[in-house]
């Protein structure tokens, strides 16, 4: 696994929406490495003969029936969000003009 | 917004090899989301579908839709593909204020269902085999209006009002692989597989399967290089292509685009296009870039789903045929010609046809009501012929009315008539109209009387040998019954009358 350099947590805050001070970059970035190369030693302990694990827990095929339950009204909907109008969320303008 | 020039696409087609690829979008039909309980309607009010799921609010957990499952299994299944014994569920990242969680669940690494085919039968019978490269389960967003501005298009939006109820709508992703050799077919082919997708699942009856509502939606990678490379050129992938008509036309622009771009000795831009119906051109969206690092992980909050052979062969028994093979089978069990059995799926009409000959009507009867007077006064109304309000029951009893003798072709005319106003069966129409054939012997005779009196030279040229005159004489009865004789009966009885061997 490559070392994690300032750069790539610059680029990550970026797509993760998160501002980051150049303080915090670099501080960021030691942690990370630190983290990363934890995990570098799981790594290492599974071998090529130990599939890839997603979830802890051996369980499989959780589902549920296609029977209508739960719903919340438009008012308990729209109750959380920072703006509302004709019954809908209320975003700012999502594109610059291209 | 800049006009991009474009080669003729003969010019196109002579200088260069398309590629193809099409990623195509099928929202199902389950009565309730992806990964919450909340219902899948379309069209109620906005946010009014909606719990805490579909809406992201920290703390919630999604739980799998077993319907959802089996509806991808049976698409794979129609689709010739294999499927997963093991597949996960991944987070796709991204903000976008129509995906509130910020990330979309979807499939990544293993899909539920990989490494299928279909053959695409083009107009004059050319088959085509597309190979699919996987079909995976993911969930829809929400629906965004942009407010404002000029154009009410995003550019220039002032803002933009969101309805959730399609967040969280189980959508399944069936991803071709690249389709190689079509050359100047390829515009016709991304109809007809679009096309041949939109009936396989409507078939299946896991989508409502209508394009008008985005239940199928098309995205289409278009590449070109020159003939005899082997390496694919750059691709472009042109969303928000929604009909048929779309899909040809947008796959065609895209070409001749592209070759103008690479004729002018510039490379083309990997991005995506955005197809736009009024101006049939497509415009440059957004290159790709950091925003397509989409850092897709397991989905924590979902466990592995596995499918036993046992579960997937229950499920394929219960696939219906094929419907390309249940037009060939039809069409030789009917006996209709290429031709004939084209406009019969051309109008929509192929499920009315086989339900009024299993109710007993034969083949060509059948076609004849449905193609001929039914089509006839839907295009007058303005309805397809299948909602016209003739039902294929009303078909086969006003055939057994023809064959008894009851009426007659102009009779039937006006059955149906009385039929699609309401007034009951063809039966039921008859008797309430007086349509039946007047088969009164006495009733006639007082007709064919009065007829011969009318002229009474006809008569004398009947009488004197000329039996092809007596049509004139038949025609006058006719007229007094209204069309209502039946008119082999009313010529026996002129002859008699006259005392003429016909």
């Amino acid at each position: 696994m490559a070392a994690i350099n300032r750069d790539d947590v610059a680029h990550l805050a970026q797509l993760a929406h998160i501002e980051m001070s150049d303080d915090e970059l670099d501080r960021m970035a030691t942690e990370l490495a630190v983290i990363v190369d934890s995990i570098k030693s799981v790594s290492e302990a599974a071998g090529a003969d130990v599939p890839a694990t997603s979830h802890p827990i051996p369980l499989t095929n959780v589902m549920r029936e296609d029977v209508v339950g739960h719903v919340l009204t438009v008012d308990e909907a729209l109750s959380g969000a920072p703006d509302a109008a004709s019954g809908r969320f209320k975003v700012p303008a999502i594109l610059e003009e291209s | 917004m800049s006009v991009d020039t474009i080669l003729s696409f003969e010019e196109a087609m002579e200088k260069y090899d398309p590629v193809l690829g099409f990623e195509v979008h099928v929202e199902l039909n389950t009565k309730t989301k992806m990964f919450s309980s909340a219902p899948n309607v379309f069209g109620d009010e906005p946010n009014s579908n909606v719990n805490e799921v579909c809406l992201g609010l920290p703390g919630v957990l999604p739980v799998v839709n077993k319907k959802a499952v089996e509806s991808s299994i049976l698409i794979g299944l129609a689709l010739n593909c294999k499927i997963a014994e093991h597949c996960t569920f991944a987070r796709k990242q991204y903000f976008y204020p129509d995906t509130p969680k910020n990330f979309q669940t979807s499939q990544y690494e293993d899909p539920i269902c990989y490494d299928g085919w279909i053959d695409i039968e083009l107009e004059d019978g050319t088959v085509f085999r597309v190979e699919i490269e996987r079909a995976h389960m993911e969930e829809d967003a929400g629906k965004l209006t942009h407010m404002g501005g000029s154009t009410g298009r995003i550019q220039g939006a002032d803002f933009s009002l969101v309805d959730y109820n399609r967040s969280g709508v189980p959508l399944v992703e069936i991803v071709t692989k690249p389709i190689e050799n079509v050359g100047s077919r390829a515009p016709e082919l991304a109809k007809a597989y679009v096309a041949a997708i939109r009936e396989i699942v409507k078939n299946l009856g896991v989508s409502d399967a209508k394009m008008e509502r985005g239940n199928v939606r098309c995205d289409a990678n278009v590449s070109l290089r020159p003939y005899g490379q082997e390496k694919f050129g750059t691709r472009t992938e042109t969303k928000n292509v929604n009909s048929l008509r779309a899909v040809e036309n947008a796959v065609k622009f895209e070409i001749q685009r592209h070759a103008a771009v690479l004729d002018s000795g510039v490379l083309i831009t990997q991005e995506t296009r955005h197809w736009h119906e009024d101006t049939k051109s497509t415009t440059s969206g957004r290159p790709k870039s950091d925003a397509d690092d989409y850092r897709y992980f397991p989905e924590p909050d979902l466990v592995p789903i596995v499918t036993t052979a046992e579960w997937v062969e229950e499920l394929r028994a219960t696939l219906p045929e094929p419907p390309a093979e249940r037009r060939k089978r039809l069409q030789a069990d009917w006996g209709y010609s290429d031709l004939e059995f084209r406009d019969v799926v051309n109008a929509g009409l192929m499920d009315e046809i086989e339900e009024t000959v299993t109710a007993g009507a034969t083949a060509a009867a059948a076609r004849k009501w449905w193609m001929g007077e039914i089509a006839r006064r839907a295009k007058l109304a303005d309805v397809d012929p299948a909602a016209l309000g003739v039902s294929p029951a009303v078909v086969v009893e006003i055939e057994k009315l023809i064959a008894s003798g009851a009426i007659n072709d102009k009779l039937a005319r006006k059955v149906l008539d009385g039929v699609l106003e309401g007034e009951g069966t063809p039966t039921e129409v008859v008797a309430k109209r007086g349509l039946a054939v007047v088969s009164d012997d006495g009733a006639l005779q007082t007709a064919i009387d009065e007829a011969l009196a009318a002229q009474p030279d006809v008569a004398d040229k009947i009488r004197g040998g000329k039996i092809q005159a007596v049509g004139a004489i038949v025609g006058g009865v006719m007229k007094v019954t209204r069309g209502q004789a039946d008119a082999g009966r009313v010529r026996e009885l002129i002859l008699k009358t006259l005392g003429v061997e016909g």
